[in-house]
């Protein structure tokens, strides 16, 4: 049975005519596909079936373990969206519900190569100078999450530094037990800074920012969560 | 939980002109719900140089799943019907300026002027206020520190994560009970707890509830605090004929407790009541010229997404009269 229904095949087919350079898309699944691994590759064989500037490689977590380490693939099914250069965006779960169209999204976004940006989004986002590794756990059906997945890839694709991953919260149940996600969109920047909601690119950017202690806590929109995590790691 | 499909939604794909800060517009529009989007579309029709200038595209119906009430759609999720709603208004190219908060509103003689956080100032002939309402909050102790630690206020996000688990749910009306319902659904155990004596939520929707038997029901109680160290672990109530105390151990609380109008920003503007809401007459016009209001931060009765498009509509035929009367457009 077809994932995608004939109608999006071709609103998709249309959008894609305007695909100015290749994207490519790699899958990380193994040999006994899980459930989610299944899905997820059957749907992206169907979208790069749509349009031949979209090239999909599957790859096998346990094979290409070299490949899976390169592009920092810790879990599947993995998703990483790139051009001829990887920008740092992931899917780590199925891009299903609501982020299938982040997944769209992405994909025209990496074929035109620019974030997209406003001029103080891009200075904001330019002043951070560490790594910094972004989750966004969702769940499929929360119509704010795409949001926050797209501004975390936005941020990924406008600088080096970050990379940022959807994960799908309900396939990783001991990540959601870590992170102890109860509610979603809910971003971890750091092992430490956390925060649950939706927020734009240029706060993003800034909450980045103060996590790294680059900025005071006090133009965070989650100061008082901060301190609480922080205080529980010292107990 | 099964896989909801793949949903694409092409409104969210299609980019919009931004607004021009130079420019005067006919109609600004502020918010992003079916009132904002009715009135684009109403403006754009008039041939009105209109911008939208909003958060976000869908407003409550962001949090809401299905829609049973819309004329025409028996049945439709609440996210594609934004989309249909996106996609009529980007059809007309308003230019929209998405993802911003209006810092002020004023009036320099017979022109508007509206701040955003950026910094930038749009001006408009005429303002249409559709910001809409938002989630209140409980107030009680533990809410603000247990918010997203088991503290929610959207069922269709989180109730995933209650799957097994036990909840309580502030509240009586119908969003309570569609709450109460996306949890039951995901194996939760249910309390409901209503502050005032008597459920309000219509017959309807409580019969499904009553079929299943995981649900308890604490009328004319409320909610004392909420309790736990880094997660919710149980919500304190009270049984206000009583006066008697019970705490109840729980993995999460919703809280429904109705709405609060999005109005901060026209205080002293405009007429409100004591409650917050935009004063309007028939045609949509508040206690200050050219300056139209429509659907939920209203004092129109009965929020609901047909209503607030009426309103919407309404609100632009207004200010197509105003504008064609005041500066013979």
């Amino acid at each position: 049975m077809s994932m995608i229904d004939k109608k999006q095949k071709k609103q998709l087919k249309d959008l894609f005519q305007k695909l100015e350079n290749d994207v490519n898309i790699i899958m990380f699944t193994q040999e006994f596909e899980c459930r989610h691994c299944k899905t997820t590759r059957e749907m992206l064989e169907e979208v790069s079936d749509l349009t031949d500037r979209v090239k999909l490689k599957v790859l096998d977590f346990v094979e290409d373990a070299a490949e899976a380490e390169k592009y920092g693939v810790d879990k599947i099914p993995a998703t990483i969206v790139k051009g001829e250069k990887d920008y740092g965006i992931r899917f780590f779960g199925v891009p299903a519900g609501y982020e299938f169209t982040t997944l769209i999204e992405d994909i025209l976004m990496v074929a035109k190569g620019v974030p997209g940006l406003a001029g103080d989004v891009l200075e904001e986002v330019g002043k951070i100078d560490e790594k910094v590794d972004l989750e966004v756990y969702i769940s499929p059906t929360c119509p704010r999450c795409p949001k926050m997945v797209k501004a975390a890839h936005k941020l990924a694709m406008a600088n080096n530094n970050i990379t940022a991953a959807m994960i799908e919260a309900a396939e990783f149940p001991h990540l959601i037990q870590k992170y102890e996600v109860q509610g979603v969109p809910h971003t971890m920047i750091t092992e430490e800074y956390g925060f649950v909601g939706q927020i734009d690119e240029k706060q993003l950017a800034t909450e980045i920012l103060v996590a790294l202690g680059k900025k005071s806590p006090e133009e965070s929109e989650f100061m008082h969560e901060h301190e609480h995590e922080h205080h529980h790691e010292h107990e | 939980m099964d896989l909801p499909g793949f949903s694409l939604d092409m409104a969210s794909l299609q980019e919009s002109p931004r607004p021009d800060a130079d420019e005067t517009y006919d109609v600004l529009i502020l918010g992003g719900g079916p009132a904002s989007m009715s009135a684009a579309v109403y403006a754009a029709r008039k041939l009105l140089k209109t911008a939208i200038l909003t958060r976000d595209f869908g407003g409550q119906m962001l949090e809401t799943s299905e829609i049973e009430n819309w004329l025409g759609a028996q049945s439709i999720h609440a996210k594609d019907l934004i989309s249909q709603f996106e996609e009529h208004v980007k059809s007309f190219e308003v230019p929209v300026l998405e993802g911003q908060s209006i810092t002020g509103i004023k009036k320099e003689d017979d022109l508007f002027k509206i701040t955003m956080d950026s910094g930038e100032v749009y001006t408009g002939k005429s303002v249409i206020l559709t910001t809409g309402k938002r989630h209140r909050p409980l107030g009680v102790p533990g809410e603000k520190e247990l918010g997203g630690k088991g503290v929610a206020y959207c069922a269709t996000c989180d109730a995933p994560f209650f799957k097994d688990k036990r909840v309580a749910i502030a509240g009586g009306g119908n969003s309570a009970f569609t709450t109460a319902l996306d949890l039951l659904k995901a194996n939760a155990r249910v309390s409901l707890i209503n502050f005032i004596p008597g459920w309000q939520a219509d017959e309807f929707i409580r019969q499904q509830v009553d079929k299943y038997e995981k649900s308890a029901l604490y009328d004319n109680h409320q909610v004392v605090e909420i309790q736990g160290a880094d997660k919710v672990e149980a919500v304190k109530i009270k049984d206000r004929s009583t006066g008697e105390e019970k705490t109840i151990e729980v993995d999460g609380v919703f809280v429904e407790i109705g709405l609060l109008p999005n109005s901060e920003l026209v205080k002293g503007l405009v007429d409100m009541t004591d409650s917050g809401e935009v004063v309007v007459d028939c045609s949509c016009r508040t206690s200050l010229e050219g300056f139209f209001a429509a659907g939920d931060v209203t004092t129109v009765p009965h929020k609901q997404i047909i209503i607030s498009a009426g309103e919407g509509a309404k609100a632009a035929l207004s200010a197509y009269s105003y504008l064609v009367n005041k500066f013979q457009l």
